[in-house]
């Protein structure tokens, strides 16, 4: 008999856990999350910047600086083994004053001891040379090529559907409402969806780790919902940079970055806004959030864009554990293993925070032995905006679907819209949403922002999905696009609307 | 209908509204071998959407609903002998030389590039959206721009909800909150930016007063307000002063579970601005001629592709002026060299087109005011001439005749032609 694992969040961090250990004989792995679709929580709003590894102090936060060294090296490797949309533009830590330049210096030597390669302080000549429209009053910069971004829930998407070819099972709009503990061990998880056995439990649930550890009896840090705001511009505006620029940073916040993200769109922010510990849900922006991204980026990067070049505005939660650590390994309950208090640098650590649990699970005495067949690849849904005009010409004679254009921004065809759908299903989603379309194809999030063919997305998930039109959500249950067909209230409540309620 | 695509075409028209039907049909009555591409599954553009009437008094002389003035057209183009490709997109137009494009096509019947003379580009216009007008709070579902509501009631059978907030009070947001009221939805109001309605007086009583939707002028909305993952549950407005600033302290809350964005269009130009083509910052669409010609030379626009127009009926005459234009182009071997006059909006005007007279030919020229003036006198200083109108507005698009012998007029001067408008 197997030892079953259930991962509880599937975010990027629990989503490493599930694909770690889907390379093991013997276990049974699932992956649980409350959200209608993976990588919708932490994961889905931040800067995706995959982070160098100089900003953590090795005395103070030691988890935080090993974990997001080695996270970075072991992204390089997976991003191409999972095919995910990606750039290592590396990046600039940009002093502007004297006392600033010596933060550089320490950045610099923490950089050494964390064991990151190839960082040097570049003076304002080389760094001017380097990214022209940089702030005339730069002074000096640190220069580290090894950092990079990646799209953060395509990331998570993909390494989903790797775990799932290996063996992983999904379950999705499951929420857990209890864990069982008994004698000091695991037993299980009490859900929404009935009680799943487990013999280990593993806490990848981001915001929300502190609720889950307190069900288990487990102490953990509170954690504190942190918002930083974002502004994204069009694509068509400029100037961009060419590498992930960062002010010096302060000592809570690595601070506001100006970066061209992985899809080509200048993106600003960002801030970071504690909230109190109840606004978990709280991702609304605010005027006075992006005032302030929207002055720190000038001090960086003067020739901003015009406001009118702004296609979208948005906010993220960070989960941020009391001490600042990452809480990481087995607890006092046999068999509940934290993978959590995963602020700022999470998102890069999170394969190395797998590798962890992984470690963890060996400490309990479980015995991990590779798998004879394991899959370490996976490709990405073909994105016709990044072929050539030949290639789109071939694919679309060769396949018609590859030649009807659904989303004229983002060059998105019905072909991708469709294996997105045979996607969504292949990792358990449930309820059609937009947003699920839309983080996986780029449909909806150019210039136009999907006023042209969110309602073709609608109909064709309606389709696939065999709901009404109006019955297709946005992201999530309670976000219909529609109360009912057109004529729903004329013809009165009681008799409208079937498949639209919530 | 099955068409030809492959070969060379003397003009291809990017857009089958009706400034791309018109062009269409216009051209190939010209004698023109004509392809027609569109990205609909059916001809007409954003008209079958419109099922209100008003469309066609001034072109066709009779009123007609959206889908019967785009039947109309379609009919037209068919009899015509266009050749057509529908549900096909042009995401590029690549220039060859002056007098050759190739204009690139995919589609699920054909993808590949299709050779052409002249290029009449009639692609229209994109709406703005929620982020582009400062709406902050909760991205949850029940937003739509006022296009993609009527899209959504009128060709897919969709009601997108209950209780309805419209923000801006052009003649779309207006139209668009009577369809609501008219299928039994509470439209809690429009609401609108300036100190006066943005659309025709018509479509404020037609629209709102006959309905009872209330309208709250020198308000905007700052944000919308929803729980979680879900709907729109309210929407926070606030007053703004003479200078459109938000005046603090007048923050109020609507209960709504839909908002519908009506702030007006921006012409698509990602293709012409790839070409080079010059972009007017006033009109958002490409500097033309008095041929339409873009300053690409064989490529010609028409419709909201060229300026946002109040009347479709504006639309489809831009459409036949660029056919016009298209056909002179190709018999010439290109539009004469010439020493064009400039005209370009001064006070009280917000844009003009066409943006380059040369004088040998009259020319209808478009332009649109900055705010309403009654008994207004429009001056084309340079060009000597001066129209008296009874009531100018933003929303009404003003349309006069200019004579060559009056652009020859500037010339003489400074070779260039300012349109002014004043009250009394």
């Amino acid at each position: 008999m197997g030892v079953r694992v259930v991962v509880v969040g599937a975010g990027v961090v629990g989503a490493s856990v599930a694909r770690v250990l889907s390379r093991y004989e013997g276990l049974e792995v699932h992956l649980v999350d409350a959200n209608p679709d993976v990588g919708w929580g932490v994961s889905k709003a931040n800067t995706g910047i995959v982070h160098g590894g100089y900003d953590d102090d090795p005395d103070r936060f030691p988890l935080r600086a090993e974990l997001c060294a080695l996270g970075n090296e072991i992204w390089h490797r997976w991003v191409e083994e999972l095919d995910v949309p990606h750039t290592w533009s590396g990046a600039l830590v940009v002093a502007l004053e004297g006392d600033q330049r010596r933060e550089l210096e320490s950045l610099l030597e923490r950089g050494r001891r964390n064991g990151v390669p190839e960082l040097r302080i570049v003076e304002r000549e080389e760094a001017l040379a380097m990214e022209p429209n940089l702030t005339q009053e730069v002074e000096a910069a640190l220069w580290a090529p090894t950092v990079g971004q990646i799209h953060p829930v395509r990331a998570t998407v993909a390494i989903v559907e790797n775990a799932v070819d290996n063996g992983v099972r999904v379950h999705l709009e499951t929420e857990v409402r209890g864990v069982k503990v008994e004698g000091g061990e695991v037993r299980g998880l009490e859900t929404s969806r009935g009680f799943l056995e487990a013999d280990v439990v593993v806490n990848a649930a981001g915001l929300r780790a502190d609720e889950l550890a307190d069900m288990a009896g487990v102490e953990f840090p509170r954690i504190r919902p942190r918002r930083g705001e974002y502004w994204i511009f069009d694509r068509s505006a400029g100037p961009k940079p060419r590498r992930v620029l960062f002010p010096t940073p302060t000592p809570t916040s690595k601070g506001v970055v100006v970066t061209t993200e992985v899809s080509g769109h200048l993106m600003i922010g960002p801030n970071a806004e504690d909230l109190p510990p109840d606004a978990k849900g709280d991702v609304g922006n605010t005027a006075k959030g992006l005032e302030e991204v929207w002055e720190r980026a000038g001090e960086l990067w003067p020739r901003l864009p015009p406001r009118r070049l702004v296609i979208r505005t948005f906010a993220g939660l960070r989960p941020e554990p009391e001490g600042g650590d990452f809480v990481v390994g087995n607890t006092e309950v046999w068999g509940f293993v934290n993978a959590a208090g995963t602020r700022s640098p999470g998102l890069t650590a999170a394969p190395a925070i797998a590798l962890r649990v992984r470690d963890a699970l060996v400490e309990l005495g479980i015995e991990l032995r590779e798998k004879g067949e394991w899959k370490a690849t996976r490709r990405d849904i073909e994105s016709t905006i990044d072929l050539g005009w030949r290639e789109r010409v071939e694919r679309a004679r060769d396949d018609p679907l590859r030649g009807r254009v659904v989303c004229r921004c983002n060059l998105v065809t019905e072909r991708e819209v469709l294996e997105a759908i045979e996607r969504m299903r292949a990792v358990g989603v449930r309820t059609p949403s937009i947003d699920s379309v839309k983080f996986r194809t780029g449909a909806t999030s150019g210039t136009c922002q999907g006023s042209f063919c969110r309602v073709r997305l609608v109909e064709l998930l309606a389709r696939e999905f065999g709901v009404p039109p109006w019955g297709v959500t946005l992201k999530g249950r309670g976000s219909e696009v529609g109360v009912g067909d057109v004529k729903v209230l004329l013809r009165g409540a009681s008799t409208g609307g079937e498949g639209s309620e919530e | 209908m099955r068409s030809r695509v492959e070969g060379r075409r003397d003009v291809v028209v990017v857009g089958g509204g009706p400034a791309g039907m018109a062009a269409a049909a216009r051209a190939a009555e010209m004698g023109l071998d004509v392809l027609l591409v569109d990205e609909g599954r059916r001809l007409g553009g954003i008209l079958p959407q419109c099922i209100h009437p008003g469309f066609g008094v001034h072109y066709l002389g009779e009123e007609l609903t959206g889908p019967e003035f785009a039947q109309r057209l379609a009919s037209r183009v068919e009899d015509a002998g266009v050749d057509l490709l529908l549900d096909a997109h042009v995401p590029e137009v690549r220039w060859i030389s002056h007098a050759e494009k190739g204009v690139r096509v995919l589609s699920p019947g054909f993808s590949g590039e299709v050779r052409t003379g002249a290029v009449i580009y009639a692609a229209g216009a994109r709406e703005r959206h929620r982020f582009e007008i400062g709406i902050l709070g909760d991205r949850v579902a029940g937003v739509y721009t006022a296009g993609e509501a009527q899209t959504m009631m009128d060709v897919y059978g969709i009601l997108p909800g209950r209780r309805v907030l419209v923000v801006g009070s052009g003649d779309v947001g207006m139209i668009v909150a009577r369809r609501f009221a008219l299928e039994g939805a509470e439209v809690v109001g429009v609401v609108e930016i300036m100190p006066y309605p943005g659309g025709l007086t018509r479509n404020v009583v037609q629209c709102l007063e006959d309905f009872d939707i209330p309208l709250l002028l020198s308000h905007r909305v700052v944000a919308v307000r929803g729980r979680g993952r879900g709907r729109v549950e309210r929407a926070v407005l606030v007053r703004v002063d003479e200078g459109l600033r938000d005046v603090p302290g007048t923050e109020t809350e609507v209960e709504c579970d839909t908002v519908v964005v009506s702030a007006g269009l921006v012409p698509r130009m990602e293709v012409l601005r790839e070409l080079g083509a010059l972009i007017d910052q006033a009109t958002g669409g490409p500097m033309v001629n008095d041929r339409l010609e873009t300053t690409v030379p064989g490529v010609f626009a028409a419709g909201n592709a060229l300026v946002i127009n109040d009347l479709v009926d504006h639309a489809a005459e831009q459409g036949e002026q660029a056919a016009e234009g298209a056909a002179e182009f190709l018999r010439r071997g290109g539009i004469p060299a010439t020493d064009w006059v400039k005209l370009r909006p001064g006070e009280g005007v917000k844009l003009t087109v066409p943006q380059l007279l040369s004088g040998e030919r009259d020319v209808w020229v478009y332009l649109r005011v900055a705010r309403p003036v009654r008994n207004a006198r429009l001056s084309l200083r340079g060009a000597g001439k001066e129209v008296r109108l009874p009531v100018v507005r933003p929303a009404e698009m003003v349309r006069v005749k200019l004579m060559a012998g009056e652009v020859r007029r500037a010339k003489v001067g400074g070779r260039e032609v300012v349109a002014e408008v004043y009250g009394g």
